[in-house]
């Protein structure tokens, strides 16, 4: 039925067949006796943006897949050559656009390495709460369009609902609700606004308390784990081979977090647990993300207790020229581990930008991971997956 | 496979329980347009130019990612303030228009301007019918600053007034 | 009947077929008002349609009815032209011959069959005919495929439809829904007729098999897999539009309303208030009928909107493992407390 890991190293050869049917994939196909190929196009309702995955059918059962991205690509990393840094930030902010916030921090972290600049710690910690908050709001979208691909109809609408009072949070600090557009070379924007810190608690109860009702209505729901349990397995060495990384990886076992690992802002001097899961499949990967949301509301809710006095920015000067070097910087963010690798020349803006995005990698795991599968379970295990075309593209 | 402790109904009537207490309780929708949701003050609605400090220093149009602001100028000879001085040059603003059709609200030229002419406001609701009627120019920009909220007060810790 | 005049056959059939004509839609309506728009809405935390009508938007769905009636009527150039256009009108057909043997009152009803309940089920499977008939003269492939699930979930579930009803036959000794409604009226409780019997205190087992079996007849989730195909490709209703596509609508929502009233006249006791009789009977009989099917039906919809969907293979092992034994045996227990007591 499902994929069980028979070899520990994952294969890689590609059947010449597959590729010859990718040529003359297309809608709406003669009704022969071979293989059928259906095509999730790239406007379909249940590839979370313009993917395109082509898929050869025998009967009801997935004989090969085959994802076609690049339907969205904007080439940012292009773009990034002819931009100064603040207006790259406007760039960084889009490319995964659910969780905007966490995209900006390692570009601006790597640019402060180059010039040797340490944003101050009342900046750090409101990073550290602003990143959470996006961590949040990505993963209530998670576990609400879950189970609605799925089949359940309402925790799509309590995902977005309790997402709204996040993004008013975000709005109330930054201005934008989904692009902030907050993060300076050496620390941020603009301090937090009066009252928003009392705000930021009451909306952590309403989170918890969502999680809690995501928890009864999907989790514990005996139909949505005989619809995910088993289903979509990536063993550990399989999702490690194909730089899978996140929730998806923490869900097949693999002990591995970057805010743990390798901290950055002020994550060493907050508590919190790394959550794994066993098994591997989607049920776990729905588990861990629900888990991890919990967590990032106790992680803001100790940053706001420690949220030390003091500026919000370094001293940088009036025009930023950021020195010659390389830096690579990664963080943990809500799709998975994201990392920028920048080259500056010394000018105002950066030489160039190799953007590592988390999606892509997750996304490279599909014709593995959907052979042998039943046709709904291959919407399962898209849905359970989480990219963002924004991120796999960019 | 670890668990959390907590004593579960069947999980089948647990979900039905939720979307019981959901129906009972009021609906969160606010009927646009019969009733608003006020955004937060430093929600980024529109920009205002406040014409009087702009110079026609072209920095904002400069900064602009999109480039989508359109300044012109010209400078003009004033009588000197004290006899037997040089004559000053002002640079007066002809024209300042913000398309917004093409800004993607990033905020890039309120924080760059030396002077202090142009202001967030949260206002949000001046969609058009047509395209062209997208590209505000100084005379509606001005009048966009009667909508700019005053500074707010920053939360305890900050240091007052500075970034 | 009572009144103080004399109608003819004649008239009598005229009356009876505008009254099931107006009460299908109606019903229709109303269901999908009331528990698609409203009770959906709330259950997702948001209000549903307010503006059309004024009051709490009651005249959307009458709205997109009319927008519905006055769309281009396309078909598929390959389409079998006939069977293509008669399709939505055996689904709906089916709804309405149910109709004809539900009681509202001792005396309102179009025909009390002897065979009433073997009729409402027998003739309520007609629409997988209607199914196979659209899915077939679509000329698409995959609504084949849709239609071909479809027709293999809608046969699989009617037999714990029929098993669940077996057991009210048995205890009330009749298959007429009339009679049905009267042995639960004069049924005693212990020996106390206060209440009546309503069959849902002894056949919950019978009740609960019913409302799972006809969430499955109505492709209602957790059994939507034909009609929400259009995760990957669009069920057998896809080559559909306009006024065909209200046939569709109708047909699912006034089998809705035709499955609930089954179950409230099999396991709630239909028209019956104990104790009322005769010409009150007639006149209050409707709203009563009416208010117990609006319970069952609450609970139809309420599962729908909770739950996921179940995979095909699961929806089958569903039905074949797990329903069809609990039915045989709650036939074998009925039988046997009514043997013995």
């Amino acid at each position: 039925m499902s994929t069980t890991g028979e070899s520990p190293v994952p294969s890689l050869t590609v059947e010449r067949s597959s590729m010859r049917h990718l040529a003359d994939a297309q809608v709406g196909v003669e009704l022969d006796t071979g293989d059928m190929i259906l095509n999730l196009g790239p406007q379909h309702p249940a590839t979370h943006g313009t993917l395109r995955i082509v898929v050869r059918l025998d009967g009801e059962r997935v004989v090969s897949a085959d994802p076609v991205i690049g339907y969205m690509h904007r080439g940012y990393e292009k773009l990034t050559e002819f931009r100064t840094y603040p207006q790259v930030t406007t760039l960084i902010n889009r490319i995964d656009w659910l969780s905007s916030f966490a995209n900006e921090v390692p570009f601006m972290t790597a640019a402060e390495q180059l010039m040797a600049i340490e944003a101050p710690p009342r900046a750090v910690y409101i990073r550290t709460v602003l990143t959470e908050l996006s961590r949040i709001a990505t993963f209530l979208l998670f576990l609400g369009e879950m189970g609605l691909q799925v089949g359940a109809l309402t925790p799509a609408f309590y995902g977005f609902r309790d997402r709204e009072y996040v993004l008013n949070l975000i709005e109330a600090a930054t201005g934008g609700r989904f692009h902030p557009n907050f993060n300076r070379i050496g620390g941020l924007k603009d301090d937090l606004p009066w009252g928003w810190i009392a705000e930021c608690r009451s909306t952590m109860k309403v989170v918890l308390d969502a999680c809690d009702d995501f928890e009864d209505l999907v989790l514990g729901n005996e139909i949505f784990e005989a619809r995910t349990q088993g289903i979509g397995i990536i063993p550990a060495s399989v999702g490690a081979g194909y730089g899978v990384s996140g929730s998806n990886l923490r869900a097949s076992g693999v002990d591995w977090d970057l805010r743990r690992d390798r901290p950055y802002l002020a994550y060493p001097e907050v508590d919190f647990q790394v959550w794994t899961h066993p098994d591997g499949d989607s049920y776990s990967r729905y588990w861990v993300r629900l888990q991890e949301t919990r967590e990032a509301a106790r992680i803001v809710l100790q940053c706001l207790d420690q949220i030390p006095s003091g500026p919000i920015m370094a001293k940088v000067p009036r025009i930023i020229k950021v020195p010659e070097g390389e830096v690579w910087v990664e963080t943990e963010n809500p799709l998975g581990q994201m990392g920028y690798y920048v080259i500056s020349k010394g000018a105002t803006g950066p030489f160039r930008v190799k953007i590592r995005s988390a999606s892509f990698s997750n996304v490279s795991t599909l014709p593995w991971l959907l052979r042998g599968v039943y046709v709904p379970d291959v919407i399962t295990i898209l849905a359970s997956l989480y990219f963002i075309l924004g991120d796999i593209d960019r | 496979m670890p668990t959390i402790p907590k004593p579960k109904l069947p999980g089948l009537i647990g979900g039905l329980g939720v979307t019981l207490k959901t129906m009972l309780r009021p609906a969160v929708t606010v009927q646009y347009p019969h009733e608003k949701e006020s955004p937060a003050p430093r929600a980024r609605g529109v920009i205002a130019l406040k014409e009087e400090n702009c110079t026609v220093c072209m920095l904002c149009a400069r900064q602009c990612p999109d480039w989508c602001i359109y300044i012109e100028g010209h400078k003009e000879q004033r009588p000197p303030r004290r006899e037997g001085g040089r004559p000053r040059s002002v640079s007066i603003l002809d024209r300042f228009d913000i398309d917004y059709a093409l800004c993607m609200y990033c905020g890039i030229c309120v924080e760059v301007c030396p002077f202090d002419a142009l202001f967030w406001s949260p206002e949000y609701e001046y969609s058009e019918f047509q395209i062209s009627r997208m590209l505000h120019d100084k005379v509606k920009l001005g009048e966009w600053m009667e909508t700019v909220p005053e500074p707010e007060p920053l939360e305890t810790g900050a240091e007052s007034g500075k970034r | 009947m009572t009144l103080a005049l004399s109608i003819g056959w004649g008239s009598t059939l005229a009356i009876k077929t505008i009254v099931v004509l107006t009460v299908i839609p109606l019903g229709a309506l109303i269901l999908g008002y009331v528990f698609l728009l409203k009770m959906m809405s709330h259950m997702q935390s948001r209000l549903g349609p307010m503006d059309p009508g004024g009051f709490h938007g009651w005249y959307q769905l009458v709205g997109d009815g009319l927008k519905f009636l006055q769309k281009e009527d396309v078909m598929p150039a390959q389409a079998d032209r006939r069977v293509f256009a008669v399709a939505p009108a055996v689904v709906v057909m089916s709804t309405f011959l149910v109709f004809l043997v539900i009681p509202m009152g001792p005396d309102l009803v179009v025909k009390d069959l002897d065979v009433g309940v073997f009729y409402a089920l027998a003739v309520s499977s007609l629409s997988v005919v209607g199914v196979l008939m659209a899915g077939w003269a679509s000329a698409n492939k995959f609504a084949l495929l849709g239609a071909l699930r479809a027709a293999a979930q809608l046969i699989a579930y009617e037999l714990p439809l029929l098993l669940a009803v077996v057991g009210v036959v048995i205890q009330a000794g009749t298959m007429s829904l009339q009679g049905i409604v009267l042995s639960q009226q004069h049924g005693k409780i212990f020996g106390w007729g206060g209440l009546g019997e309503p069959f849902l205190l002894t056949q919950f087992v019978g009740l609960a098999l019913f409302l799972v079996a006809s969430q499955a007849e109505l492709t209602q989730t957790p059994f939507d897999m034909p009609v929400a195909e259009s995760e990957l490709v669009a069920g057998y209703m896809v080559e559909y539009t306009g006024f065909r596509f209200l046939f569709f609508f109708i047909g699912e929502f006034g089998t809705a309303f035709a499955f609930a009233a089954i179950a409230a006249t099999l396991f709630l006791g239909g028209w019956a208030i104990p104790g009322v009789h005769g010409d009150w009977a007639n006149i209050l009989g409707p709203p009563v009928l009416f208010a117990k099917l609006m319970i069952i039906a609450f609970f139809m919809f309420w599962v729908r909107f909770t739950y996921p969907r179940l995979r095909e293979d699961q929806l089958q092992a569903v039905a074949w493992k797990f329903l069809i034994p609990l039915g045989l045996a709650n036939i074998l227990l009925t039988g046997l407390f009514k043997v013995a007591f």
